[in-house]
């Protein structure tokens, strides 16, 4: 354990329990439910239409979600903003771009994590608008209104994701 | 004004996150070796909480419910793909926001991916569409309409086994 990880973070329950009385309040004056991957959609789409605006315009994807700043992206901005505030004024913060697990098994290389990141983010991404949703679409969002589409992906998240820490990883965990 | 909205309720969730440290590579790899369940505590105490709020506000009229269809193909294949790029990048959408805001910036690299990704998913809609979205469609279905029960059955339900679960994970030192 390092220096940078005191103070103790909090309790996972309370900070959980929390975020759940969160997203009611969120629901109840927003009628905003949490959400994150459809953000990238719209951020790939106003990237691309500094490009090609006429072509952006008439793709299937971009016409169902069109690429704007709405709720959603402000969301998940501020989870940057919060989280920074949170690590810089109570504890946390550190400059890392090699986290200690993967180091210990993978050394200290930042272009094989940067690598290995990257390809990860381009699978997720793409599972995850394939799934609908992702962990708090489908995990929380979803799971918290008992809708089954929530659990089925919720349940695939896991599996896929136990599988593969299982290959990388190998069998050392419990 | 409902970007205002999206930016506080993102602040005070990224916050959350950050204090509970489920936003770290540890944390979320240590979840998917079985290692650590600091994420899993974090997501089933706000779904426990926001599922009681959410009923109860529902069944006052004061919120409506906004169920995702339940499309097995791509609730499946969906949800493995991302379980399977999750475990390699260590971050899913929302968290990555936040493990950058506490200066991992391996995030970085992931953000990137899922921009790609995303672009890629857009490409790639056309033909999905027709073909993986179809597949086993069973439309906007929650648990309590599959079961025809009613939803306070399986609120209580998902707390008795939440309660259960916490508890194991308490006594196993998870």
């Amino acid at each position: 354990m390092d220096k940078f990880t005191s103070p103790r973070p909090w309790n996972p329950y309370l900070c959980g329990g929390l975020s759940g009385l969160l997203v009611v309040l969120s629901v109840w004056i927003a009628g905003k439910y949490f959400g994150a991957s459809t953000t990238f959609v719209r951020s790939a789409g106003l990237i691309e239409q500094l490009f090609d605006p006429e072509r952006v315009a008439v793709m299937d994807y971009f016409i169902k979600t069109a690429p704007k700043i709405d709720w959603q992206w402000m969301f998940v901005a501020g989870i940057f903003i919060g989280s920074y505030l949170a690590a810089k004024f109570i504890g946390g913060f550190k400059i890392q771009a090699v986290p200690d697990m993967w180091q210990e098994r993978f050394g200290p290389s930042t272009a094989k994590r940067a690598l290995v990141a990257f390809i990860g983010g381009v699978i997720a991404i793409f599972g995850a608008r394939l799934a609908g949703g992702c962990p708090s679409g489908h995990g929380l969002s979803g799971t918290l209104q008992l809708s089954l589409s929530g659990f089925i992906a919720l349940v695939c998240f896991f599996l896929g994701g136990l599988l593969t820490a299982r290959i990388i990883y190998g069998r050392e965990g419990r | 004004m409902s970007l205002y909205y999206g930016l506080i309720t993102g602040i005070l969730f990224g916050f959350l996150l950050q204090r509970a440290e489920v936003i770290r590579y540890d944390r979320q790899l240590g979840a998917l070796r079985l290692l650590d369940m600091t994420i899993v505590k974090f997501m089933l105490s706000t779904v426990l909480v926001g599922m009681v709020g959410i009923h109860l506000l529902y069944d006052m009229g004061l919120v409506q419910l906004d169920i995702k269809t339940a499309v097995l193909g791509g609730n499946i294949l969906g949800g493995l793909l991302f379980g399977i790029g999750w475990a390699m990048l260590g971050y899913c959408p929302g968290t990555s926001a936040g493990a950058l805001g506490e200066g991992r910036w391996d995030a970085l690299w992931g953000i990137f991916g899922m921009l790609v990704g995303a672009a890629l998913y857009a490409e790639a809609y056309p033909a999905i569409k027709v073909t993986i979205l179809t597949w086993g469609d069973l439309g906007k279905t929650t648990l309590p309409g599959l079961l025809g029960i009613n939803h306070w059955i399986l609120v209580g339900l998902s707390w008795a086994g939440g309660i259960a679960l916490f508890r194991w994970f308490e006594q196993k030192g998870l």
